[in-house]
């Protein structure tokens, strides 16, 4: 029997999240390999509109668990829902889009299912039957290949940028309603409200040069050769998450997936090491320089042009060049 | 308020790191290990709480004889008792695996609140404070960057990052699992008085018999997970990297920035 891929999509208010299309594309292509067939489930409210635009893909059906208690996503609604309806549907494997939201539920609902757990997945080989996975370790240093054993579902979460959302195969789906008895489920935990974290107004999301700052820096003394550098380069500054903890920079600063996603015709990254948090605010800037001391930095795979060396002396040498090619 | 906080020992992500001979990880020989970033400010969080409350912090961790350091550390900075996983059997494991251990070794002391940083450094599952919840049966909350107690009401209201610069904010029914992101405060460095007294302070090591687990259901054996190799990041399609001295490098890549890229 074709195996059953699940596809757990992501929306909020009638509006599909952008990774839940790289998720389908994702297991388009799963159920292209193994041979398997590709099932959409949607948990909310009111989601008529939603499921007729994913029904418009090649999946073989879009399961739609519609209820008012799902309207406001909370962690132990969706974990319950989610673990009534696959021991009905009984599928082999669970994509998830690797957003915050799946985060924050998805090993509960390994928990509950005793099932395989692979988050951050950016890539899989399928060889006989036998699915691995690739995700990153050691902050994106390193790639480990992993592989389920044992029984029972696999639960995997697709890191953003991954699959691709222009290559989801269209077609036509049916739209089938997950029957649930969403009356005995207990939310957990009471979602009170979502509101805007950063206080500040700053938007580098318009900036076309940034240069941005990470832990390599190493100090808050550091900042001013960092600010020169922007300057010659008319330049705003961004930062990567640990700058922003440490208090180098504020908040609204921050690039990255907690923070803005930016894609300036220049990102010039400074000590920044490139954890995939950052790496999927900026990847897509048009050209990309990185500064660091450590050739093995991830930031290197992404970046157009490197220099490994010692920021105290690169940064201020750079700033010498731009001023002296453009006659400053 | 009794909290107990989960922390683990991690290599240093600054090192320079290799392989090790059977591809599966890196060799561990002379890195030096640290205590997880988002896990050394749950412990901080913790202190505070405890300070605050006239309560206590207990503080675990599961892994190899080299964990007895972090936990020592820990200890120096304010925790009054450690307990360390340390048996063979609980090693090797994946999240699933090593939350059930944890969770088993919280069980028979009566918290109020755990906490535990929201990634690990290294594995970077993000999972084990959700699984040690599930185990429990308890409320959690992940990527928490704010904790506001209410002791009368015994409810936690936390603040929860998500994408895109927003917060989520949500109440939890203690006792509660919290799972906390780096920068939520200050963490703390230990006094010399911290060092010396952590000294005297005990570290206990229950057997899988002790908690009544199997061994089957723990570790390398109860994981759901297996990794087959890790490698670096394929070469060849990574940045153009420019040599010289900073100078020469500097000039070369403002002349490439100009004619090549054409972006100045």
């Amino acid at each position: 029997m074709a195996e059953k891929i699940w596809i757990v999509l992501e929306q909020r208010d009638g509006k599909i999240h952008k990774m839940s299309w790289e998720a389908i594309q994702a297991g388009q292509a799963l159920a292209a390999a193994i041979g398997g067939t590709a099932e959409a489930v949607l948990l909310g409210s009111d989601l008529q509109e939603v499921a007729s635009q994913v029904a418009q893909t090649a999946l073989a059906s879009v399961h739609v668990a519609d209820d008012e208690s799902l309207a406001v996503y909370t962690p132990g609604r969706f974990v319950t829902t989610l673990e009534k309806a696959i021991a009905v549907g009984q599928p082999a494997y669970v994509l998830f889009p690797h957003t915050y939201q799946t985060v924050d539920y998805l090993a509960r609902l390994a928990q509950s299912l005793d099932a395989a757990l692979v988050p951050e997945a950016v890539s899989f080989e399928s060889t006989d039957g036998s699915v691995t996975w690739q995700r990153p370790v050691l902050g994106g240093k390193l790639f480990a290949k992993v592989r389920a054993k044992g029984s029972g579902p696999v639960l995997v979460s697709l890191q953003s940028g991954s699959f691709s959302a222009d290559e989801v195969e269209k077609g036509s789906a049916s739209i089938e309603t997950l029957s649930l008895d969403f009356s005995a489920m207990a939310p957990g935990r009471e979602i009170l409200g979502i509101e805007e974290a950063a206080a500040g107004d700053v938007d580098l999301s318009q900036a076309p040069v940034i240069v941005s700052v990470g832990r390599g820096i190493g100090d808050a003394e550091n900042m001013p050769i960092m600010q020169q550098l922007a300057d010659a380069l008319g330049a705003e500054l961004g930062a990567s998450r640990p700058v922003i903890d440490n208090g180098w920079l504020p908040r609204d600063r921050q690039i990255g997936s907690s923070g803005q996603t930016v894609t300036p015709k220049l990102y010039f990254a400074v000590g920044i090491s490139g954890a995939i948090q950052h790496l999927v605010g900026m990847k897509g800037s048009q050209v990309i320089v990185a500064v660091n001391k450590d050739a093995g930095a991830p930031i290197f795979n992404v970046a157009h042009y490197g220099i490994v060396g010692d920021l105290h002396e690169v940064v201020p040498a750079v700033t010498a060049a731009l001023k002296e090619a453009t006659g400053d | 308020m009794r909290i107990a906080v989960c922390i683990k020992q991690v290599p240093d992500t600054e090192a320079r790191l290799r392989l090790s001979g059977d591809g599966t990880w890196i060799d561990e020989e002379d890195l030096s290990f640290v205590i997880n970033e988002s896990d050394g400010y749950a412990l901080e969080e913790a202190l505070q709480i405890a300070e605050r409350t006239g309560g206590e912090v207990v503080v675990f961790s599961l892994g190899p004889e080299r964990v007895r350091e972090a936990l020592r550390k820990a200890l120096a900075l304010g925790a009054v008792r450690a307990v360390h996983l340390k048996d063979p059997a609980y090693l090797g494991g994946d999240s699933l695996s090593t939350g059930r251990a944890l969770a088993a070794a919280l069980t028979p002391e009566e918290f109020d609140l755990v906490l535990t940083g929201s990634q690990s450094d290294d594995v970077g599952f993000s999972s084990t404070g959700s699984v040690i919840a599930g185990e429990l049966g308890w409320p959690h909350a992940w990527l928490v960057m704010g904790v506001e107690l209410d002791e009368a009401t015994k409810k936690v209201k936390v603040t929860r990052e998500m994408e895109a610069g927003m917060n989520e904010i949500s109440n939890l029914d203690l006792p509660a699992v919290l799972e906390i992101q780096a920068g939520l405060n200050k963490p703390r460095y230990a006094s010399l008085k911290g060092i010396m007294q952590a000294k005297k302070k005990e570290i206990s090591e229950p057997s899988p018999g002790d908690l009544g687990l199997s061994p089957e259901t723990l570790g390398e054996a109860g994981a759901k997970v297996e990794v087959l190799s890790v490698a670096f990041p394929e070469a060849g399609k990574g940045a153009q990297m420019i040599e010289g001295d900073a100078d020469t490098a500097a000039k070369t890549l403002v002349d490439k920035l100009q004619k090549e890229a054409r972006i100045l």
